[in-house]
C-alpha cells in the first residue's frame, strides 16, 4: 500500500544570468547542501531523480546521462522524467512515486538549468518547441504564446492590466528577502505598466527573467525518517501529488483556462482526501500556494486553475493584496520566478523547496507569520500550454 | 505483495525507414494494437501513461509536448521518461505500487529515418568540454570497450562473430526484425573494420519504430482474465558518464542493476532459473559483456557458451532468439521494449517458429548505446 | 541558509572565462505523414483541409489521422473556406532570436470557418492591418503567394488580414 513519503531538506544555488559553474557543478553544489541539512551522505541514497528541461539549453544530448555525477547518481539508479516546465514539481513527484511505491527508501531528487549556455539567447533554442511541420516555419518565439494566451485570458473577463502588474510587484518585492534570489527589488506598478513593449500585451517587467541553477531535494520513507532520528520540525509530508497534460493541439482549446492545471488540482486534492474543491474551502485547508508564475499574468491563471480562485476573480484579490506575504492567502511568498529567476526546471524546483521551507519554519525572513504553517500546495506548468503539475505538502508537526 | 503484470503490447515497424506515417501516426498504430491486447479503452480505463523520448533524436526541445494524443493520452496523467522503455517500465510500475494507479501506459519510439545527421547527435552526447572535440564516429567509443573486455575475459573474436552470425539467422524467423539474414560468422569476420577491433557486421542498424506496452495491478488483471505475464522485478542503474571514471571491461550498470532485480526477483541462480533471455547486442560483444555482468556466465565463460551452441535457440540458455538489437534493429531507446515484446510473445507460447518450449520466465536487458552507462533489466514470468 | 554559485557580468562571460564553443551541425527530415501529408498538399493548392470525426460528430484543422477526444480513426478529409476570425493574436517586437524589431510581427491564432469546436484553426500572422485595429473576433482572409510559387507549406498563406466586407 502507499507508503508515508517526507522531504526532510532542501539544497539551492544562487540563481544569475551568468554562472561561472557548469551544469554539473550547480547540481553538485544543491545535491550537497540538500544530503548535508539532511545529516546524510550518498551512501544512504538508493535512488537519484534528475529534473532537467530542454536539452538544447545545456547543449547535451541525453542531459540526464550528462548529469548524473553532478547529481549524486554514479552508480545508482538515475532516473529523469520530464514535463517541460512543469518539471521541477514533477522531479519531487517521483521522487514521491518511487519511495511511495516501496521501491526506495532513501531519494536524491535534483532540478538543473543552465540556460547561459545557448547562444546567443536561449530563445532560439525555444523556437524548437513548436510544431516542426506547421508553426516553425513561422519564425514563433516564446513570447508569442505567452501574449496570445494573456490576450485571450484578459478579453474574456475583461481584466486590466494594473491587476495583472501588481503580481510583478509583488513577487519581485517577496524576492528581495531570498538568499538565491537575482532580481529582488521595489518595483511600482508604473514602472511595471510601463517596461518596454516586447510583445502586446506582454512587457518586459512581467517576464521572469532566463537564469542558470540547480535545487535538490531529499525524501524518505517515514520508517527511514524514524530509523535516521530525524526530527518531525524538520519534515514536511507529501499529502497529494497530480499531473496532467492537455492535447497538443493548442490552437484547438481556448487558453482563457487552464482545465489541466484543474485536472491536476483535483487528483491531488483527492488523494490528500479533501473532496472539497470550492475556492473558500480550500482557502481555508491550504496556508499558502506557489503556483507557476514564468509571467505574472500566469499566477492569476493557475490560481484558478488550482481552484483557489473563481475564474476570473484571481487578478482582483492579487490586485487587492489578497495574495500579498501578510494577506489574507499568502501567494508566492518565495519571490517566484518573477523575482528569484527562472532555471526552467530549477526555477520549479525553488517552488517546491519554498514549500518545504515555509511548513518547517525555515524561511527566514520570507517566513509567513501570524499563523500554523498547516499545509501549501506548488504548482508548476510547462510545454504548449498543455502540462499541470500539483504538490500538496503539511507540516511535520501536524498529524 | 501485489503483482504488476503485462497485459498488452503493440509494435509497429521495425523497418529501416517508415516513411509512409508520421511519428505520430505510427506510435498510432502501435498503441491501438496493444490496447486491442490489452481490451481496453485508453480514454476511460487508462490512469497514467509514460513516454519514452530524448529531445535530440526527435527534432523537437520539450518534445514531451507531442506525446499525448497519440497514446489516447490528451487530458490525462502523463509524463516522459528520458530513457530505455524498461526504464519507462520500471516508472509504471513504481506507480502502480503506489496503490494510486491500476493501468499505466508506456511508449517508446524510433524514428532514427527523420534524421539526417545521426552521427553529430550522438556526439552531442559527449562531454562538451573535453570529449566531444575528438568528433570521432561513436562506434570508435565501443570499440575502446571492446577491446579492453577482450583483453579482461579472454573471449576469443570468433565467439562474438558467432554471436552475430546466430542473432541474424533469429530474426529470419522473426516478422517484426528488420534484419534477418543467412550468415556465418566467417561472413561477419569478412566485413569491414569500421573501428578496429570492431567490425561492421558486429553493429546494430538502425530502424523506426514503436512499441506500447500496457501494465496493471492484479486487481485489474483478474477483472480482465486475459493474458497476463507478470513483472517479479525490474529496476536501472547509472554507472558514469565520464570517459575517466566509468568501468571499461565489464558493464558495471549491468552488475549494479542485476544486484536489484535479482533480489526484488528471488533470484539465485539467473542460468538456472530463467528459461529465455534477451540482452542488449547494440555491438555482438555487448551480448557477452553483458551476460557476464549479469551473472548469467562467469567472466570469459559467455564466449565459451557461444562457441558450445548453449546460447541458440535449442541451446541450454537461449539467447536473443527474436534476433536481438542485431537482427530486429536499432531502435535506440525502444531496444529496451523490443526485448520485452518477444519475452511476452515466449512466455504466452505466441512465438510461432521462434517458441522455445517450456518457456516459464524470462529476462530483457537493455543498454542505452554509445555514450551512456546506463541499464534496466526486466524479470517476468507466467505465474 | 547560505547558498552557492559564483556570477559572472556579460564582459566576463564572453570575454574572460575559459569558453569551449561548438555549434552542431544536425538536420532532420520529418515524414509529415498522412494527415499533415493532406494539409499541406491542399495547401499548395490553394486551400484549407481539414478532417470529420463521425464518432464526435465534430469537424477540425489542422487535420490528424486520429480524433485525440475519442481515439478512433479519422479519414474524411473536408475542404473549409480559406476564412476565419481572430481567437486571439499579439504585436510582437521581438523575434525568435530576441533582437527588437520596429515594425511589429502580427502572430495570432486563426479559427478557420466551417470547423464545428471553437477554437479550431492553426497558428499565423497577420497584415495590411494597424496593429491598433485589431480585435479579438475579427473576421479575416487568407492571403495566398501566387500558385507558382507555393511549395506545400503553411508559409504558403503569406498571412490573414482583415475582410474588407465584414
Amino acid at each position: 500500500m502507499t507508503k508515508k513519503v517526507g522531504m526532510v531538506s532542501v539544497g539551492l544555488t544562487q540563481f544569475q544570468r551568468r554562472a561561472k559553474e557548469t551544469g554539473k557543478e550547480l547540481a553538485y553544489y544543491s545535491a550537497k547542501m540538500a544530503l548535508d541539512e539532511a545529516g546524510i551522505t550518498r551512501k544512504d541514497v538508493d535512488g537519484v531523480i534528475i529534473g532537467s528541461a530542454p536539452d538544447a539549453f545545456d547543449g547535451v544530448h541525453q542531459k540526464h546521462e550528462y548529469l548524473t555525477d553532478g547529481s549524486g547518481g554514479f552508480n545508482l539508479p538515475t532516473m529523469r522524467g520530464y514535463v517541460g516546465g512543469g518539471t521541477g514539481v514533477f522531479s519531487p513527484i517521483q521522487g514521491w512515486y518511487s519511495i511511495a511505491s516501496g521501491v526506495n527508501d532513501v531519494v536524491l531528487v535534483t532540478t538543473e538549468e543552465k540556460m547561459s549556455s545557448v547562444q546567443p539567447s536561449s530563445q532560439a533554442a525555444f523556437l524548437t518547441i513548436f510544431d516542426n511541420m506547421i508553426e516553425r516555419p513561422l519564425g514563433p518565439n516564446l513570447v508569442w504564446i505567452f501574449a496570445l494566451e494573456m490576450r485571450r485570458y484578459m478579453e474574456k473577463h475583461g481584466i486590466p492590466k494594473e491587476h495583472i502588474a501588481s503580481v510583478s510587484v509583488k513577487n519581485k518585492g517577496n524576492a528581495i528577502d531570498h538568499p538565491s534570489a537575482m532580481l529582488g527589488k521595489k518595483w511600482t506598478l508604473d514602472e511595471v505598466l510601463n517596461s518596454e513593449l516586447l510583445a502586446d500585451p506582454v512587457r518586459l517587467l512581467d517576464i521572469s527573467p532566463v537564469a542558470d541553477g540547480a535545487v535538490s531535494f531529499v525524501m524518505m520513507s517515514e520508517e527511514k525518517i524514524k530509523e535516521f532520528g530525524i526530527s518531525k520540525d524538520d519534515v514536511a509530508w507529501v499529502d497529494g501529488v497530480g499531473w496532467n497534460v492537455d492535447t497538443t493541439m493548442w490552437t484547438n482549446r481556448d487558453l482563457y483556462y487552464p482545465k489541466y492545471v484543474e485536472k491536476a488540482a483535483k487528483q491531488a486534492y483527492n488523494m490528500a482526501g479533501m473532496k472539497d474543491h470550492s475556492p473558500e474551502a480550500l482557502r481555508k485547508w491550504l496556508t499558502f500556494a506557489e503556483p507557476y508564475d514564468p509571467f505574472n499574468y500566469k499566477e492569476l491563471h493557475h490560481l484558478e486553475g488550482l481552484q483557489l480562485f473563481g475564474k476570473g476573480k484571481a487578478p482582483k484579490a492579487a490586485f487587492e493584496g489578497v495574495t500579498a506575504r501578510d494577506g489574507d492567502f499568502p501567494v508566492t511568498p518565495s519571490g517566484g520566478l518573477l523575482g528569484v529567476g527562472n532555471p526552467i526546471a530549477a526555477a520549479a524546483g525553488m517552488k517546491s523547496a519554498e514549500l518545504y521551507l515555509q511548513l518547517t519554519g525555515k524561511a527566514g525572513k520570507r517566513q509567513i507569520d501570524g499563523r500554523d504553517m498547516e499545509r501549501g500546495v506548488a504548482q508548476a506548468w510547462g510545454d504548449l500550454m498543455q502540462v499541470g503539475t500539483v504538490l500538496v505538502m503539511k507540516g511535520g508537526r501536524i498529524e | 505483495m501485489e503483482k504488476v503484470a503485462i497485459i498488452g503490447v503493440g509494435v509497429e515497424g521495425f523497418r529501416s525507414a517508415i516513411r509512409e506515417l508520421s511519428y505520430k501516426e505510427m506510435v498510432y498504430q502501435a498503441a491501438v494494437k496493444a490496447y486491442d491486447d490489452a481490451q481496453i479503452n485508453p480514454r476511460e480505463e487508462v490512469d497514467t501513461f509514460i513516454s519514452c523520448e530524448e529531445d535530440f533524436n526527435m527534432g523537437t526541445s520539450i518534445t514531451d509536448e507531442y506525446a499525448p494524443d497519440q497514446l489516447g493520452a490528451a487530458q490525462r496523467t502523463v509524463h516522459t521518461i528520458t530513457g530505455d522503455g524498461i526504464q519507462g517500465m520500471a516508472a509504471a510500475y513504481m506507480q502502480i505500487k503506489t496503490g494510486m494507479f491500476d493501468v499505466a501506459v508506456v511508449e517508446a519510439q524510433s524514428r532514427v529515418s527523420d534524421i539526417l545527421t545521426h552521427n553529430q547527435i550522438t556526439n552531442f552526447a559527449f562531454d562538451p568540454l573535453y570529449n566531444r572535440q575528438f568528433d570521432a564516429v561513436y562506434h570508435s567509443t565501443a570499440a575502446l570497450e571492446k577491446r579492453a573486455y577482450l583483453e579482461y575475459s579472454g573471449t576469443s573474436e570468433e565467439a562474438i562473430a558467432e554471436v552475430a552470425a546466430k542473432n541474424y539467422n533469429n530474426a529470419l524467423k522473426n516478422p517484426i526484425a528488420a534484419y534477418g539474414v543467412r550468415a556465418k560468422a566467417s561472413d561477419i569476420m569478412n566485413t569491414d573494420m569500421i573501428a578496429s577491433p570492431l567490425r561492421d557486421g558486429e553493429i546494430s542498424k538502425p530502424v523506426d519504430g514503436a512499441v506500447v506496452i500496457v501494465m496493471a495491478s492484479e486487481k485489474v488483471v483478474k477483472e480482465k482474465n486475459g493474458n497476463p505475464i507478470y513483472i517479479n522485478g525490474i529496476s536501472y542503474a547509472t554507472n558514469s558518464p565520464n570517459f575517466d571514471t566509468r568501468d571499461w571491461q565489464y558493464a558495471k550498470y549491468a552488475k549494479l542493476t542485476a544486484d536489484r532485480v535479482y533480489k526484488m526477483a528471488g533470484i539465485n541462480d539467473p542460468k538456472e532459473e530463467i528459461d529465455v533471455f534477451e540482452i542488449d547486442d547494440t555491438y555482438a560483444f555487448k551480448e557477452l559483456q553483458h551476460l557476464e555482468s549479469l551473472g548469467v556466465y562467469d567472466k570469459g565463460e559467455a564466449g565459451k557458451a557461444m562457441l558450445n551452441g548453449d546460447l541458440g535457440s535449442k541451446g541450454s540458455t537461449p539467447v536473443n532468439v527474436s534476433g536481438g538489437v542485431l537482427g530486429v534493429g536499432n531502435a535506440h531507446d525502444v531496444n529496451g521494449l523490443q526485448r520485452i515484446a518477444e519475452l511476452v510473445d515466449q512466455l504466452r507460447g505466441h512465438a510461432g517458429r521462434r517458441q522455445i518450449s517450456d518457456a516459464n520466465t524470462g529476462m530483457a536487458f537493455s543498454w542505452r548505446g554509445v555514450p551512456t552507462t546506463a541499464g534496466a533489466l526486466a524479470i517476468l514470468s507466467k505465474e | 541558509m547560505k547558498v552557492r554559485g559564483t556570477k559572472l557580468t556579460s564582459d566576463e562571460f564572453h570575454n574572460k572565462v575559459i569558453a569551449v564553443k561548438h555549434a552542431p551541425e544536425i538536420e532532420y527530415d520529418w515524414a509529415t505523414g498522412v494527415a499533415i501529408s493532406k494539409f499541406l498538399k491542399g495547401l499548395k493548392d490553394g486551400k484549407i483541409i481539414g478532417v470529420y470525426c463521425d464518432s464526435c460528430d465534430r469537424t477540425v484543422t489542422p487535420p490528424r489521422m486520429f480524433c485525440e477526444e475519442c481515439f478512433s480513426p479519422m479519414s474524411k478529409y473536408v475542404d473549409l473556406p480559406d476564412t476565419g476570425i481572430i481567437n486571439t493574436f499579439s504585436i510582437a517586437y521581438i523575434k525568435t532570436d530576441a533582437s527588437r524589431v520596429e515594425k511589429p510581427q502580427l502572430p495570432a491564432v486563426i479559427d478557420i470557418d466551417g470547423t464545428s469546436i471553437s477554437p479550431s484553426g492553426f497558428l499565423h500572422l497577420l497584415d495590411e492591418i494597424n496593429p491598433d485595429d485589431i480585435k479579438i473576433g475579427m473576421k479575416v482572409k487568407a492571403v495566398w503567394k501566387d500558385a507558382i510559387d507555393r511549395t506545400g507549406a503553411i508559409t504558403d498563406i503569406k498571412y490573414f488580414k482583415k475582410m474588407e466586407d465584414a
